[in-house]
C-alpha cells in the first residue's frame, strides 16, 4: 500500500465533505422522500393497517431508514459520475498519490451523507412520535448495522458512478433498491400477503434488516434474525465490492 | 535550444501503437524530446495528439511499443512516471464546487509540498487570478479555468509538463499569458511536451515540431528544418518566408492521397 494512503484519503474525504456542506439540498432531497413516505403512511394509511404494535411509526422507521439510505446512494453514485465525467478523476490518477483513494474518498463521503440524513429523519420521526427505550448497546448495535448497510449499497453506487454515460443512468440503478422495503416486512406484517409474494418477502434482504432493527428498538431478544441481517451486508458487501473493483480497473487501464 | 548529445532525451516514444477497437490511431509513433526542450505536437482533430498524451501520463495504455519518461517506463514504473510529470488534459480537470484557491491548495497536499496556501496564494497572483481566488470555480469563464487548471500542474515543479491544447478556447489576451507560462517553464529547464492545433502556437513555443498525422509522426524537426521541406519554387513568389501552415497543409495534403498509412520520404532529421 502507498505510504500516503491515509494521508491522500483524509484530503479528498475533506474535499468532498466541502461538497457536502456546499449542497445541503442533496441532503434535503435526499430525505424529503423517506419523511413523505413516513407521513403518508402514518397519516393517511396508518389507520387501516393493523401491525400488532400501538406505534405504527416505531413499526414503519426501521424500513424508512433503509428508504433513505436507498435514495442517498443515488447521490454517491452521482458524485463519482461527475468527478469521471469533469476529469477530476483522470487529473487525480495522474498524480503522484495513492490511486485509490480517490475511491476510498468516495466511499467514506457516503458514509457521512448518509448518517446525516439518517439523524434528520430520525429526528422527524420523533417529532411523530416515535419512541424507543433501547439503551446504548442497542443503539449501537442499530447504527452498526446501518453503517454496513450503507457500504453495501455504496460499493453497488459505485460501479455505476464509474460506468454510467449520464447522469440520469448513474443514480438510476437506486429506483429498484428504494422499491424493495415495499415488499418486505416495513410497512405491513409478512403474513398478510399471498404465497409467492410472502415468500419472496420473507427471504430477501430488507425483511431481515428492518425485522433486526425492530428488535433492537423494541428490546426484542434479536435471535438469529440480527445474523441472518448481518450475512445480507456482508454478503451485498463483497459480491457488490469486487464488481466495482473490476470496473475500477477497467477505467484505470 | 541545444543538448549535448550524450545526454539521454527525457521523453522517449518508440513504435507506439493503439488501437480503439477496430479504429487504429496510432500506427508507431516513435519522437523523443530533450532535457529542457518545448517539443510541440502537432496535428488535425482526431490525429491521436490526446492518446499519446494519455499513454506518457500513465492513463491509457497502449497496445504495442514502449514510452519512458524522465528514464521510467510508464508501463512498469507508472508509480515513477507520476512523480515525474504533471498533466493539464484537454479539458480543464477542476473542481467546480471549490474555489479556485481551494482548487489549488487541494492539489499543494496531494503533491505534499510544503506551506500549500502560500503556494496557491503565489500561483493565484501568477496566473491573475488573486481576484476572483475566493470564488466558486462554477462562476469561472473559460479562461480563467484554463489557467487555473494550468496553474494546479505547476505545483510541485516536476521536471516535465503535458499541455493537451493549452490555449484552445482562449480570448488572445489569455493565450499569450499561457504562452509566456510556457516560457518561463523552458527557461527554468522544465521539459514541456504540448499538443496543438494551431501552427503558431507551435512555431511561438516549440524548439522542437513533431506532426502526427495517419498514426505516425511524420515529420519531426525544427522550425527551419520544417520551411527547408517546402519545394524552394515557392520561394519565388512569396516575399515572406513560408509559414508552418504552409508546411503542414502540403505535408498532410501529399500523405492523405495515398491513404495516410504509408510511410513518406519525409522523415526525421535527427
Ligand atoms: N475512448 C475512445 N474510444 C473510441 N475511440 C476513441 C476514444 N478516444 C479517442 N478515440 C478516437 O481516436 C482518435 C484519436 O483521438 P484523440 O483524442 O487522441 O485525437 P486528438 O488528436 O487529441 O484530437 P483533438 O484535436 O480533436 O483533440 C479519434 O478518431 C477518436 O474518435
Ligand atoms: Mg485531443
Amino acid at each position: 500500500m502507498n505510504k500516503h494512503f491515509f494521508g491522500d484519503t483524509a484530503v479528498l474525504l475533506g474535499r468532498s465533505l466541502r461538497h457536502i456542506t456546499r449542497s445541503l439540498d442533496t441532503i434535503i432531497t435526499t430525505t424529503i422522500m423517506p419523511i413523505a413516505f413516513m407521513l403518508l403512511f402514518v397519516y393517511v394509511f396508518g389507520g387501516a393497517i393493523t401491525t400488532g404494535t400501538g406505534n405504527y411509526v416505531n413499526y414503519l422507521l426501521p424500513g424508512i431508514l433503509l428508504i433513505t439510505i436507498a435514495s442517498g446512494i443515488s447521490y454517491t453514485a452521482f458524485r463519482l459520475f461527475l468527478d469521471m465525467k469533469g476529469g477530476i478523476f483522470e487529473r487525480f490518477q495522474s498524480m503522484p498519490i495513492a490511486r485509490s483513494s480517490v475511491l476510498w474518498a468516495h466511499v467514506l463521503t457516503s458514509l457521512v451523507a448518509n448518517l446525516i440524513s439518517i439523524v434528520v429523519v430520525v429526528l422527524v420521526a420523533l417529532l411523530m412520535g416515535f419512541r424507543t427505550g433501547a439503551g446504548v448497546l442497542a443503539w449501537l448495535a442499530v447504527a452498526g448495522i446501518l453503517m454496513l448497510f450503507t457500504l453495501a449499497l455504496t460499493w453497488i453506487a459505485v460501479i455505476p458512478g464509474l460506468s454510467a454515460t449520464s447522469a440520469d443512468g448513474a443514480s438510476a440503478f437506486s429506483y429498484p433498491i428504494i422499491f424493495l422495503p415495499f415488499i418486505s416486512s416495513a410497512f405491513v406484517p409478512t403474513a398478510t400477503m399471498p404465497g409467492p409474494v410472502r415468500a419472496f418477502a420473507e427471504n430477501q434482504p430488507v425483511t431481515s434488516i428492518v425485522n433486526a432493527i425492530r428488535d433492537l428498538f423494541t428490546q426484542q431478544p434479536v435471535g438469529s434474525t440480527i445474523w441472518i441481517a448481518l450475512a445480507w451486508c456482508v454478503g451485498i458487501l463483497i459480491v457488490a465490492y469486487i464488481f466495482a473493483m473490476a470496473a475500477y480497473r477497467r477505467k484505470i487501464s | 535550444m541545444e543538448t549535448t548529445s550524450g545526454q539521454a532525451p527525457v521523453i522517449r516514444v518508440q513504435g507506439l501503437e493503439k488501437s480503439y477497437k477496430k479504429l487504429e490511431v496510432l500506427r508507431g509513433v516513435d519522437f523523443d524530446v530533450a532535457r529542457g526542450s518545448v517539443f510541440a505536437l502537432l496535428g488535425s482533430n482526431g490525429a491521436g495528439k490526446t492518446t499519446v498524451v494519455r499513454i506518457l501520463a500513465t492513463l491509457l495504455k497502449a497496445d504495442g511499443g514502449t514510452a519512458t519518461v524522465n528514464g521510467f517506463d510508464v508501463v512498469t514504473q507508472a508509480a515513477d512516471v507520476r512523480e515525474s510529470f504533471s498533466l493539464t488534459g484537454q479539458f480543464a480537470a477542476v473542481d467546480e464546487i471549490l474555489t479556485g484557491r481551494e482548487n489549488l491548495v487541494l492539489v499543494a497536499k496531494l503533491r505534499h509540498v510544503k506551506d500549500p496556501g502560500a503556494i496557491a496564494d503565489g500561483l493565484l497572483d501568477r496566473f491573475s487570478l488573486a481576484d476572483a481566488g475566493g470564488r466558486k470555480v462554477s462562476e469561472y469563464s473559460g479562461g480563467m479555468r484554463r489557467r487555473l487548471d494550468i496553474a494546479m500542474s505547476l505545483i510541485g515543479n516536476p521536471p516535465v509538463i503535458f499541455l493537451d491544447e493549452p490555449t484552445t478556447g482562449l480570448d488572445p489576451q489569455a493565450r499569450l499569458e499561457v504562452w509566456q507560462a510556457v516560457r518561463e517553464l523552458a527557461a527554468h529547464g522544465t521539459t514541456v511536451l504540448l499538443t496543438t492545433q494551431y501552427l503558431d502556437e507551435a512555431e511561438q513555443l516549440a524548439d522542437r515540431i513533431g506532426i502526427l498525422h495517419g498514426g505516425r509522426i511524420i515529420v519531426n524537426g525544427t522550425l527551419a528544418e520544417l520551411k527547408a521541406l517546402l519545394p524552394p519554387a515557392k520561394v519565388e513568389y512569396v516575399e515572406k518566408q513560408p509559414t508552418l501552415e504552409d508546411v503542414f497543409l502540403a505535408l498532410v495534403g501529399d500523405t492523405s492521397k495515398d491513404g495516410g498509412a504509408g510511410d513518406t520520404s519525409v522523415g526525421a532529421k535527427e
